[in-house]
């Protein structure tokens, strides 16, 4: 990100939290599958599950493109 | 509309599971994380108060629209457009676009060039100190309010939906905000903005597009408010603003043109430290032109996630929500329309992306206060009136102290908030008095060679004084509502921009009229300070992919589609 610090860029952690929170999220939409949560609407779509999913894919491409050793 | 469901009236809407805890916890974690990780980078009081400028464009203008997309955006906006409809997003549109794309191409060469480290800063350079400490004490007294409002809303969210005590909340959060900010100064606060940019899209854009599917679209969700509200119109931009009486704001076009889109939001996103200060971190002049410029295509978006939640708190919420002041127990506010969308279609796991979205809000509009007052206070106060000539590194450690200091101070503030009718009249209230008189200070002095020192300071003074003395006329007598409004059913959002207006009027008559009897400063004096007199840079050999003239007019293309989809 920077000439003068060689910091980690900050799309690194971007990708770092979209990839931690996509997995959760996933895991717990397939969990919910057959018996989702009462009091929540249209549950039948499985948002977590689509969801979690997208956060994953996209933070394990930020994770990867802005890596520290590619950016050193 | 049936009564309140007995499951809402317990003392919280949700109860967080496991997961909802642990993505929560693992957002406070990350952030002191990076907090700790970026100390070591804010050696130096550039690198601290302006992140080294250093940032590229896109990290400057992401930095920029997230330090704006704090509690009173997400909560208060979508509580304005349930309550006034889709009128609100004039605040996004016609009051943002125009300013953020005349900040990247007209007034951010002045910041950059003249090197300044805040707009008080540019001020002492133009105008010397009068107009400068006047702008800076005003700066951190209004930074320090807002930064109140801001754990204010966050502590009632937490309140509301996860039953939370209202002091653990701000305490928990503010302190976070706090020591990261302290730690990594600027740097920190910019990496945390952009994270929480990206957690407050994939925590909220869920609710509209949900919200889309369960009313069968944008003509469904239209068909059912006309339903449930007939006979008033949520749905139109312009349409209803012929007359106040025809919109649910009370409120004329002129006065959303020329007081919102002209004055109050010039004022703010071309003179609030707050986000000037994102876009002074850039690393080049280009960077910095684009950085707002970039910013405004997401700031146009925003409404996707602000805007059409509160819509569709309209269209498909079984019951009525009510005005803050009038809510008796069991009822929820306007403000709560947010929340209340989330628990409809979030269940564990998006709960706590949701809630987490809303924190990061929060966050970034606390750190976006916090790290701008502990620029101001040391640069623009501390150094020039209590300190001079110290070595740089007593600055960035005055920087440090002032910014855990400033938060303790706006600690107190917020329970202020709790007295006021609404969040978003409070806030636009502040704006009023400081930020629109500034406008007009700022845009003379930097487009007028001849307006002087004096001229800066009675001019600026004189349109807080009036801005001020506007606000409480209308506040406590509402035939005053009539004179500075032009007319009586404006409502607070709408008096605001009047009095937004009439401050500047104020203070731009005041400062050419002291102009024309005091002496001017030399013209070598104000050599990269003022349009006639600063060599801008040419772009001539930079491909067209790269102007910010290109991106600018591209944004107020789509700016004008927008109005003409929504008219």
């Amino acid at each position: 990100m920077t000439e003068k610090h060689h910091i980690i860029p900050v799309w690194f952690f971007v990708g770092l939290l979209l990839l931690v929170y996509g997995v959760l999220i996933f895991i717990t939409g397939l969990a919910q599958w057959s018996s989702p949560p009462a009091d929540v609407q249209l549950t039948e779509l499985h948002a977590p599950v689509w969801w979690g999913g997208l956060l994953t894919v996209l933070g394990a491409l930020y994770l990867y493109m802005f890596r520290p050793d590619k950016s050193a | 509309m049936t009564p309140l469901p007995a499951m809402f009236v317990a003392a919280r809407l949700v109860r967080l599971s496991a997961v909802d805890l642990g993505i929560i916890a693992i957002y406070f974690v990350l952030v002191l994380v990076i907090g700790f990780y970026l100390k070591r980078f804010a050696t130096t009081g550039e690198d601290f108060f302006l992140a080294g400028r250093e940032m590229t464009a896109w990290v400057a203008g992401l930095a920029f629209v997230s330090a704006n997309l704090g509690s009173l955006e997400l909560l208060g906006w979508a509580g304005n457009a349930y309550q006034y409809g889709i009128m609100a997003a004039h605040w996004y549109w016609i009051g943002a676009i125009p300013a953020m794309v005349f900040l990247g191409l007209v007034m951010m060469p002045f910041y950059y060039i003249s090197r300044t480290h805040s707009v008080p800063g540019y001020l002492k350079l133009r105008y010397g100190t009068e107009a400068s400490a006047l702008s800076a004490i005003t700066f951190a007294f209004m930074t320090i309010l807002m930064s109140g409002v801001n754990m204010y809303a966050m502590a009632v969210v937490m309140q509301v939906v996860l039953g939370w005590n209202l002091h653990f909340s701000i305490i928990v959060s503010s302190l976070t905000v706090g020591v990261y900010v302290a730690a990594g100064g600027l740097f920190s606060a910019i990496f945390n903005e952009v994270l929480q940019f990206f957690l407050i899209w994939f925590g909220a854009l869920l609710v509209p597009i949900l919200g889309l599917i369960e009313t069968g679209g944008w003509s469904g969700m239209v068909a059912r408010i006309h339903q449930n509200f007939p006979g008033q119109d949520f749905t139109h931009m312009w349409a209803p603003m012929s007359s106040p009486e025809k919109n649910p704001m009370g409120v004329y076009w002129i006065a959303i043109v020329f007081g919102l889109g002209a004055v109050q939001s010039m004022g703010y996103w071309t003179t609030d430290f707050l986000v000037v200060q994102r876009v002074l971190s850039a690393k080049d002049v280009r960077s910095a032109k684009l950085a707002p410029i970039i910013g405004s295509f997401f700031k146009m978006a925003v409404p996707l996630i602000v805007i059409l939640p509160g819509l569709l708190g309209r269209a498909v919420l079984p019951w009525h929500l009510v005005p803050g002041n009038q809510a008796q127990p069991g009822q929820f506010k306007y403000d709560d329309v947010l929340p209340l969308m989330l628990a409809r279609y979030c269940g564990p796991g998006l709960m706590g992306l949701g809630i987490t979205a809303l924190v990061a809000g929060f966050m970034a509009g606390m750190a976006g206060n916090v790290s701008a007052f502990a620029t101001v206070w040391t640069y623009d106060i501390y150094r020039p009136y209590l300190r001079k000539d110290a070595p740089d590194s007593h600055y960035v450690t005055m920087g440090r102290w002032c910014t855990m200091i400033g938060l303790f101070v706006s600690i107190g503030t917020a329970y202020l908030v709790q007295y006021n009718k609404s969040m978003m009249d409070y806030v636009q209230a502040l704006f009023g008095f400081f930020i629109a008189p500034l406008f007009g200070t700022v845009l003379l002095g930097m487009l007028w060679k001849r307006v002087t020192r004096m001229a800066g300071f009675w001019g600026l003074l004189a349109g807080v004084l009036s801005s001020v003395t506007i606000f409480l006329l209308m506040k406590f007598d509402e035939r005053w509502v009539r004179v500075f409004a032009l007319s009586p059913v404006a409502q607070p959002l709408a008096q605001a921009m009047w009095q937004a207006m009439w401050a500047c009027i104020t203070c731009v008559v005041v400062t050419v009229l002291v102009t024309l009897v005091t002496k001017p400063r030399p013209d070598q004096e104000l050599v990269g300070l003022v349009y006639s007199l600063t060599e801008r840079a040419r772009e001539e050999n930079v491909s067209w992919v790269h102007r910010p003239v290109v991106w600018g007019v591209l944004a107020l293309a789509a700016l004008v589609i927008l109005q003409i989809i929504f008219w």
